[in-house]
């Protein structure tokens, strides 16, 4: 069993590098008061995701996915690029709504932290 | 013969539907409501009345409406079992219609729009029960009876009405619930819901799920008022008086004890009814009712409240009636669903009369008041008789003919809730006439005179109607009844 | 033009989105009607795919002429159409409805930012119904996502704020627990197109991973429905939106969320998978039954309207979630009924509970006093609304009902059964409730905020809901028509 570890940990290192990653921004998204930081927890949440997708991808001793004419270089896979390319786009827009949001609830409340907030809601009713 | 399809059914049950709407779009003019109402009254009477030669011929009527789901169709299928319903129903609404005029003239009605319109179309569902042509059908209206009476309940608007509207739709909702179940049961098991003379339930089910289905067809038919689940019945009574006499003494009690005899006849057969042992129960949770519900009246001081338990009793006579499982039993049952209704809402009526003209509802405040208003107690009286089940009143004969079936079944114990039952019905009406014209009038009473005029014929025609059905019971009650037994037994 | 009809129905209103920030831009009122004739457009290219979805079974378009597996492909069949003409329907009443009634919600300069975003979110449920490809399902899923936080927060006031913050946190972590769920996928079998992955998966139905993305797509997924116990961001999101917003999520962005799950859980993991090698269906009709009471009993607790429906759509998730979790014929096809009737129902008594804020500032049952006098249109459809939610004949939600119990009956699920039957008492007792108010009770006169019933724009797609959900109880073989061999497809003859 555990001589079976080591080699899993080595080999298959990315994955849990992922889920650590993610785990951290989740912790901040759960843990932290203020929504700044809740919104960095998110990113980072999912910039692990992104991290995971980009190492899938990778070939060993792959290279840029260009074709030359009469080289049969190794490649690795230019999908999974693609579709975080557009996860990234995802990604910002959502950060960039959400920080508008925090923007205007500052604007009304005088606040960001969550618990200010709750307070306040519950004090009107 | 072969059923003949026409629509005249589905366009008398259309008529108080569309009546309602043209009721309630019209909110603001209150003559014309009342017009409204009377005019759709008497022509749904029309159109049930055509039927009438039809199915008297031995031909039945149907009309399949539209197919709703697979497996659940909407139809309509009048017969001698469903007619004696219809008519009922549909030629009582005339009198009613009459008689809410005039109750919510004295009364000074509020909401008149909310009132007249709710009672088209429980009237509607009322017939729609009376002539369904399968279970799926029944429960449809059965639902929208609940849903449309209960505006008619709260109609007041007091504290005390709201509280009665929660207990009944709590009670009927609840009951609704239960009918579901045993449709879908009933769909799950026999493939289908039409009702089928000798049933459709032989042959798939073991007894042990017979008698469950039978316990909840039983729960879902609340509206029958047996005991235990008769208690939304009195609160209903807060009601006004209109609607305790039509709804809660006809359309929707009887359309409860009427869905449970078509239920045992037509979904279950007499057979796999007799065979599950199915009848004892009913009989038993009959004689209790009857038995115990005349005691519970002879405690009320509230008049309409006495009526409702007479009311419960006499509802489940009709359930007694069919659990003997004998052609006289059934008919007795069919018999009791008009004549019960006639003397019950006379019964009613003058309640409403007494009420109208002198504000009185409890028995004991109506010392003479036979001398200040001879008519209405006159017609009072006369129901009661016929209620007792005294001759020459429609009431003696439907009872003698549970009586007799009672005897064909070998019941003995039947026959003897039948007249203790009787004893105790005088026990609690007669008090109240004894009061009425023996005792002096009270100071408070002094000129009072009749209650007016569109109150007061109603009352009398009803009366008078009970004591010609109880001359001349044949038409059309009686041998409707024998035809529905007669094609209940597979006869012509 | 017929051939491009799957395409043509997310790009136009694309299109539409930003011609009406231009035409906002010009001037505000132009907003408005180019919003509307876009969805209107859409809609009559969603009816004339229908017509095509009707002859030819299931319609295909390759993107780009990319063929499948490589290019995104857009699958178009009964479902699709379904869910489709669903939302489509919903989002042009909503849009009708919004003319009048974000005026007083809404600040006047954002009202053309709000079309542009309801657009976007109507091309984003759009795309999500038409597209065959699973992570272009993802980008649609969150193009809506956004547009819809955004819609949330944008009425006055701070809690549609923290009601859209919180909604969009939420949203955001179930939105990448799909991404991911894709992201195993696609190592596994190289291919993102629902049907090829449907097609390669069955040889791995054991592997760890394919369980593992599994998970994943159902913990994403319950997260968009607010499947109890994950609904936790719903209730103020529904409350705190403007009134339009809280009809459009109600009926349009949850029924998106529903169909996601249907399509993944039956087109991309196949019923064999879910029911034999990962059974999770009997916990999915757990978690729903429970949420069906639960929701039903939190919405009898409840004092404002707004969340009161709210609570009482969580129940109305679980409805759909138990037909679809019960995996069979009969319940199916009421699962799947019962999102056209929650739709239809739902967005008539959101809109309904606009009314009456629009009319008097009202949210609270208790002031609604006498509105049947005072507002009796908005109050009739109040009531068709009540008695459908409550499920009495013949209302749309006595169809579903009907559907769903004899499901029970044919899987032999007892406590399922009672669990449907109980909970119409248990919508009874909260509608009946407002109902007594409403009607029954009478208000204080000379409430400030006048009388009479709300303006025509809003009137006309509630009265319009609320004969739907007469018509199609009494019709229900319409709709029945064009689901009825979905059950069968998807439960691929088991």
């Amino acid at each position: 069993m555990i001589e079976d570890l080591f080699p899993l940990l080595l080999t298959r290192y990315n994955y849990y590098m992922a889920v650590i990653i993610m785990m951290i921004g989740l912790y901040a998204m759960i843990a932290k008061s203020n929504l700044v930081k809740k919104i960095i927890g998110l990113n980072i949440f999912q910039t692990a995701i992104f991290l995971f997708y980009i190492s899938i991808a990778d070939v060993r001793g792959g290279t840029a996915p260009i074709l030359i004419e009469g080289s049969n270089a190794l490649y690795v896979n230019p999908v999974p690029h693609v579709l975080i390319l557009t996860a990234i786009v995802v990604s910002v827009s959502t950060t960039a709504v959400a920080l508008s949001l925090v923007i205007r609830i500052h604007r009304e409340y005088r606040t960001v932290e969550e618990e200010d907030l709750m307070r306040m809601e519950g004090g009107s009713g | 013969m072969e059923p003949l399809e026409s629509p005249v059914p589905f366009i008398a049950i259309l008529v108080p539907f569309c009546a309602a709407a043209l009721i309630l779009l019209s909110y603001r003019r209150r003559r014309l409501i009342e017009a409204y109402s009377l005019l759709a009254s008497i022509l749904t009477f029309a159109l049930v009345l055509i039927l009438l030669p039809r199915v008297m011929e031995g031909s039945e009527v149907t009309w399949s409406v539209l197919k709703l789901l697979p497996g659940a169709n909407l139809g309509l299928h009048v017969d001698a079992f469903g007619l004696i319903f219809a008519l009922t129903s549909s030629s009582l609404w005339i009198v009613s219609s009459l008689y809410s005029i005039g109750y919510m003239n004295a009364h000074d009605g509020h909401n008149l729009a909310r009132f007249y319109a709710a009672f088209a179309i429980a009237i509607a569902s009322a017939l729609a029960v009376a002539m369904a042509a399968n279970l799926f059908t029944l429960f449809i209206f059965y639902e929208i009876l609940t849903i449309s009476t209960y505006p008619l309940v709260v109609h007041e608007g007091t504290e005390e009405a709201m509280r009665a509207g929660r207990k009944y739709l709590a009670y009927l909702l609840t009951a609704g619930v239960f009918l579901l179940l045993s449709l879908l049961f009933t769909q799950h098991l026999a493939g289908g819901n039409e009702f089928t003379s000798g049933g459709i339930l032989a042959g798939h089910a073991t007894d042990f799920i017979v008698r469950i289905l039978f316990l909840t067809f039983l729960i879902g038919f609340a509206k029958a008022a047996w005991m235990p689940l008769h208690s939304w019945l009195p609160t209903a009574m807060v009601a006004p008086t209109p609607v305790s006499a039509l709804l809660h003494a006809v359309a929707v009690v009887k359309a409860g004890a009427f869905g449970m005899m078509r239920v045992i006849c037509y979904i279950f057969g007499l057979e796999l009814a007799s065979a599950a042992g199915l009848n004892m129960a009913l009989i038993l949770i009959a004689s209790v009712t009857i038995l115990v519900s005349s005691f519970f009246a002879l405690a009320q001081d509230n008049l309409k409240r006495r009526l409702a338990y007479s009311t419960i009793g006499q509802l489940s006579y009709i359930l007694l009636g069919v659990a003997l499982l004998t052609p006289q039993g059934i008919a007795g049952a069919l018999l009791h669903i008009p004549f019960h209704a006639y003397m019950k809402i006379t019964l009613f009526f003058t309640a409403g009369c007494i009420l109208v003209s002198t504000g009185l509802e409890n028995i004991s405040e109506m010392k003479g008041i036979g001398r200040r208003m001879p008519l209405t107690m006159g017609a009072f009286t006369l129901g009661a008789i016929g209620v007792c089940g005294f001759p020459p009143l429609c009431g003696f004969f439907s009872k003698l003919l549970l009586a007799e079936g009672s005897v064909e079944a070998g019941a003995i114990p039947v026959l003897l809730v039948l007249l203790s039952s009787s004893v105790l019905n005088a026990a609690y009406f007669f008090p109240i006439i004894r009061t009425a014209f023996l005792d002096d009038p009270a100071e408070e009473l002094r000129g009072r005179k009749e209650a007016p005029v569109l109150v007061l014929i109603p009352s009398l025609a009803t009366a008078l109607l009970s004591l010609l059905m109880g001359l001349y019971p044949a038409f059309p009650f009686l041998e409707l009844a024998t035809m529905a037994v007669r094609a209940l037994a597979g006869g012509p | 033009m017929m051939e491009h009809l799957p395409v043509l129905v997310v790009i136009i209103p694309l299109i539409g989105a930003y011609t009406s920030l231009v035409g906002g831009w010009v001037d505000r009122r132009y907003a408005f009607p180019i919003a509307f004739i876009n969805i209107l457009t859409q809609f009559t290219a969603a009816l004339l795919l229908t017509v095509r979805v009707m002859q030819e079974g299931v319609v295909r378009y390759n993107l780009g002429d990319w063929l499948p597996p490589w290019g995104i492909e857009y699958v178009v069949d009964r479902l699709n159409i379904y869910v489709l003409l669903i939302l489509l329907f919903l989002s042009l009443l909503c849009c009708a409805y919004s003319k009048r009634s974000i005026g007083m919600e809404i600040e006047e300069r954002k009202h053309t930012g709000f079309y542009t975003i309801f657009l976007l979110l109507v091309a984003g449920v759009t795309g999500i119904t038409v597209t065959g490809d699973i992570f272009n399902l993802y980008v649609f899923l969150e193009i809506s996502s956004l547009a819809a936080y955004t819609l949330v927060s944008s009425g006055r006031g701070g809690k549609g704020l923290v009601a859209g913050f919180n909604y969009l946190v939420m949203g955001s972590v179930s939105a990448c627990f799909i991404l991911l769920g894709i992201g195993h996928l696609y190592m596994l079998t190289g291919t993102l197109n629902m049907a090829d992955l449907a097609r390669v998966l069955p040889p791995l139905y054991t592997s760890t991973t394919l369980h593992t993305a599994f998970v994943f797509f159902i913990v994403g997924l319950s997260i968009k429905t607010a499947l109890f116990p994950l609904h936790l961001w719903l209730p103020d999101a529904y409350t705190h939106a403007p009134s339009t917003v809280s009809a459009l999520l109600s009926t349009v962005v949850s029924k998106m969320g529903v169909y996601a799950t249907i399509r993944i859980l039956f087109s991309v993991f196949t019923v064999e998978f879910v029911v034999g090698y990962f059974p999770v269906m009997e916990f999915l009709s757990w978690l729903a039954a429970i949420a069906i009471i639960a929701g039903s009993l939190l919405a009898i607790a409840q004092r404002d309207l707004k969340r009161m429906l709210a609570y009482s759509s969580v129940g109305q998730m679980g409805y759909i979630l138990l037909g679809v979790g019960m995996v069979n014929q009969l319940a199916m096809t009421g699962g799947i009924l019962h999102m056209l009737n929650h739709a239809v129902m739902k967005g008539c008594l959101f809109m309904v509970a606009g009314a009456f804020i629009f009319r008097t500032g009202f949210r609270r049952i208790d002031d609604l006093k006498g509105m049947g006098k005072r507002m009796p249109w908005t109050s009739a459809a109040l009531v068709i609304g009540a008695l459908s939610m409550i499920g009495i004949p013949p209302t749309v939600g006595f169809m579903s009902k009907w559907y769903l119990a004899l499901g029970a009956i044919e899987a032999g699920q007892w406590v399922f059964l009672a669990v449907i039957l109980a909970s119409s008492l248990l919508s009874a007792v909260y509608f009946w409730r407002l109902l007594e108010y409403v009607y029954f009770r009478e208000g204080e006169g000379g409430v400030e905020g006048g009388t009479g019933d709300v303006p025509l724009p809003m009137l006309i797609p509630m009265l319009v809901l609320a004969a739907a959900c007469l018509l199609f109880g009494i019709f229900v073989s319409i709709p029945l028509s064009l689901i009825d061999p979905v059950a069968e497809s998807l439960l691929g003859g088991v």
